[in-house]
């Protein structure tokens, strides 16, 4: 099945090797991720005050070009899918407010002379492999089992939240993450840190927060026995991952790399080196691999 | 020729500020059928309802009509202040230009005026066409049935046993004792609850008028107030018992811990409710956690873990934790007294007879530290129990190693509330309580009449309020076997027999199970007892043959047509 696809801009930059490893993965398990023909940054805050119609332009289009590619898909898909948490929360709630205000997206489609109507489904990734294409499926399709990999699940906040219109786990004690770590064969490791916040986009302006937050969530992975840490949103990858520079175990090479999701999985289904895309990490995971490999 | 009179009420300036109520009264004079009308400042004073019967005897008239407020406020007023005039009271009416024509329509004097004068010439449309009619009576069977033999169930059947009626408490579980017998202690008096539950259950099981079937289930209750049918089960075996009232005492059920994933809760075994920490505080060999048994030196409780939370939780209050959890703090430093206790609170609701100083007394003389603020996360750590709260008092973030967390969780409606309720007929609210009659006048009575709620069951409560709504719902169950029969209104429906097809439509139509086909005579009958006069079967009937009295097709017909005479 083919799904219509937002990459969002930092999977257009920043965070390539989520992009391309999520494509090469989606490839390989029969769900083709087919990029939206037309599409632009979804604003990458999702407006909190009352009346921000100003904000919810930039989402709304996305929408509407989402509709335009799901009528004309072939296929019979009815959810349009993205990967950074941050485009799909954005997406998933101006589309839930989009909904229960008819008043604010008349508004919209008046300014924007477009006709979105209101309903098109946003899911992230995520949940097309839970939902359509199923754990066990997954499973079927590993070649090379990660079998004694002690993954730590980091679900961060947007994932999750807020619920009543996210709704894509437990906000409190989520699985889904653990459920794909364990079709992959690795063993996912609880820890308590793994929906706190990494600090988010105070890295750009207080890095020093972010940088706190994370070497507690990274220490807090590793004291619960952890090797790798897996997440599904490029600030936090980023927030995780290259703040470790200035820990004591990063300077003493005792780091714990931080992989998207799709990276585990593009190992696990035995794709190809470079669709794992592992040189833009600051800690490689190259070692790791290997030694699983080795281990084998 | 009808003999109508008709009183305009001014009610102060209620309806005269908007309405004017001398001209109501001298246009309706002139309508057919009446032959008194007048107006007057205050109708249900002692003068007006003087004038009123005065009226009644001098003209001699044979249908009233006051103008005046809902009939919800005075209706049985002036039914009863004409019937001392020897008006029949079904041949009288409220004519409603209170809340249905002046307040709606301040400011605006002649279309209220004229909307009054509309309004009151339905209604002598409708006298013209009401019958005589009087009460009927039914039997009563003056034996209590009370569901539930926790506290508040057993003080109801004692209060009612002792006034010399018969009762019987039925309780699912093999003993007495309802949740109260899990408690370790009831707080300001600190007396062992056990022992005053005791006392309590020996009375009930010795004394004379209450027949205790436990292990029993009330499996089907047929018939109205004063006349149930109610089968009981009780280990399969079934009885059927005649009952003239029904006290639901079912209690409460505690939060399902698991829900409360963010604190540990169902995954983390050193983390516990109220009710489970209760027993522990109960056991013989000292308080021990349950992980591996060790006297817990640092006990964390939280308040409001799962209530006042719409989005995850409950949205209500519970009432009962800024109480019980000073009670178990002060337990704990009993059997601890070098242990230390910490309640996270949102704030503390402790209004009661004693009830603050008893909190007080826990910080100040149990050194128990209360922390204002949430808490945000609890998770096992090796063998302590992290607890990430915050204080806002203080401003700062808290992390506690806790060996042990206590959850003030909510109560919840006992499991098997709805079922109930469906088997009563009685209403349940939004949150899965049983739902009173009114929230403010009549807290102790359900929807359906003869049945009564006490304790938990109706809403979360602790065990003196508990004890207080059992004896109210004990008095409305004297009040009812203190009368020799039960009085029933009249104005209820009835089935023309020579037009009834025997369809049935109106048997499925009907709320209160109020009829039925005859399974001889093929024709619908109504057991008037049980009608509410809601009038579901007049509409549904395709014959006109079921009609309401005094509300037939015929008077609202002739009503509809005055309004454009």
């Amino acid at each position: 099945m083919a799904y219509p696809y937002f990459p969002g801009c930092t999977l257009s930059t920043q965070a390539k090797n989520y992009d391309r490893s999520a494509r090469a993965v989606a490839a390989a398990l029969g769900l083709e991720l087919e990029e939206l023909a037309e599409w632009q940054c979804c604003g990458a805050t999702f407006p909190l005050m009352l009346d921000d119609s100003l904000a919810l332009i930039a989402p709304t289009r996305i929408l509407y070009q989402a509709q335009q590619a799901l009528e004309q898909a072939s296929n019979s898909s009815r959810s349009v899918t993205t990967l950074c948490s941050i485009c799909f929360n954005v997406l998933r709630r101006s589309q839930a407010l989009l909904e229960r205000d008819p008043e604010m997206l008349d508004r919209i489609n008046w300014f924007t002379e477009q006709e979105y109507r209101g309903d098109v489904h946003i899911a992230h990734f995520l949940e097309l492999l839970r939902d359509d294409l199923g754990w066990e499926a997954l499973a079927e399709r590993v070649t090379h089992p990660l079998t004694g990999l002690r993954v730590a699940p980091y679900y961060g906040c947007l994932l999750l939240r807020p619920y009543d219109e996210i709704g894509l786990d437990d906000p409190e004690a989520p699985t889904i993450l653990h459920d794909l770590v364990q079709a992959l064969g690795a063993e996912p490791v609880d820890f308590p840190y793994n929906i706190e916040c990494c600090g988010s986009y105070l890295t750009v302006k207080e890095p020093e927060v972010p940088e706190m937050l994370s070497q507690e969530i990274v220490a807090s992975a590793r004291e619960h026995g952890a090797q790798v840490i897996v997440t599904a949103c490029p600030l936090c990858q980023f927030n995780l991952d290259y703040p470790q520079r200035e820990t004591e175990a990063g300077r003493t090479g005792d780091e714990i790399a931080t992989l998207y999701f799709t990276q585990l999985m593009a190992v696990a289904l035995g794709l190809p080196e470079e669709t794992w895309g592992f040189a833009d990490h600051y800690v490689d995971p190259q070692p790791l691999v290997a030694a699983l490999e080795a281990g084998e | 020729m009808s003999r109508i009179g008709v009183f305009v009420c001014h009610c102060g300036i209620n309806v005269a500020g908007t309405v004017d109520v001398e001209r109501v009264a001298e246009e309706i004079d002139h309508y057919p059928g009446v032959v008194y009308a007048t107006d007057y400042k205050y109708m249900c004073s002692d003068p007006g309802q003087q004038l009123l019967q005065e009226a009644i005897e001098e003209h001699r008239l044979d249908g009233v009509i006051v103008a005046a407020c809902s009939p919800a406020m005075h209706e049985a007023t002036f039914r009863r202040a004409g019937a001392k005039a020897g008006l029949n009271p079904y041949r009288f009416e409220s004519a409603n230009i209170r809340e249905q024509c002046s307040w709606v329509h301040e400011g605006d004097t002649e279309r209220a005026t004229e909307k009054a004068i509309e309004i009151v010439r339905t209604l002598v449309e409708k006298v013209k066409r009401d019958d005589e009619m009087a009460p009927f009576h039914l039997p009563l069977t003056k034996r209590a049935l009370v569901i539930g033999g926790g506290i508040a169930g057993m003080q109801a059947a004692l209060d009612v046993a002792d006034a010399g009626f018969p009762v019987v408490l039925v309780e699912r579980e093999g003993r007495l004792g309802g949740k109260m017998a899990r408690l370790s202690g009831t707080y300001l008096n600190f007396e062992a609850a056990p022992d005053l539950l005791e006392q309590k259950i020996e009375q009930v099981l010795e004394h004379p008028n209450i027949q205790v079937l436990t292990n029993a289930q009330v499996v089907e209750v047929e018939g109205y107030v004063g006349n149930f049918d109610v089968k009981v089960s009780q280990l399969d075996k079934p009885e059927t018992f005649e009952i003239g009232a029904i006290v639901m005492a079912t209690g409460w059920d505690p939060y399902p811990l698991d829900r409360l994933s963010e604190y540990g809760g169902g995954a983390t075994p050193d983390v516990v409710d109220g009710l489970t920490f209760e027993e522990m505080l109960r056991s013989g060999n000292g308080l021990r956690r349950p992980s591996d048994g060790r006297a817990p030196q640092e006990v964390v409780f939280v308040q409001c873990a799962g209530s006042r939370d719409p989005e995850r939780g409950v949205p209500y209050c519970s009432k009962v934790c800024c109480m019980y959890v000073p009670k178990m703090a002060r337990m704990f430093k009993e059997r601890v007294p070098e242990g230390q206790a910490y309640v996270f609170y949102i704030d503390i609701r402790s209004a009661g007879k004693g009830y603050d100083e008893y909190v007080q007394q826990a910080m100040e003389d149990y050194d128990v530290l209360y922390l204002r603020g949430k808490v945000s996360k609890i998770f096992r750590d090796g063998d302590k129990v992290i607890v990430w709260g915050v204080d806002t008092l203080g401003g700062q973030q808290l992390e506690v190693a806790a060996d042990l967390v206590v959850l003030a969780t909510p109560m919840m409606p006992g499991d098997q509330t709805t079922e109930l309720a469906q088997t009563v007929r009685a209403g349940v609210g939004e949150n899965g309580f049983f739902s009173e009659a009114h929230p403010k006048l009549r807290p102790v009575e359900s929807l359906t009449a003869g049945v009564f709620l006490a304790g938990a069951a109706q809403g979360p409560k602790d065990i003196p309020e508990s004890v207080s709504q059992a004896s109210g719902a004990a008095a409305k169950v004297l009040q009812l076997f203190s009368l020799d029969q039960m009085v029933q209104e009249p104005t209820v429906a009835y089935v023309i027999e020579e037009i009834c097809s025997g369809c049935g439509a109106c048997v499925g139509v009907c709320p209160y199970e109020a009829r039925e086909l005859h399974p001889v005579r093929g024709i619908a009958v109504v057991n008037a007892a049980l009608c509410q006069n809601c009038g579901a079967c007049v509409v549904a009937c395709p014959n006109k043959a079921s009609q309401i009295h005094n509300w037939t097709p015929e008077q609202i017909l002739a009503m509809a047509d005055a309004v454009s005479w």
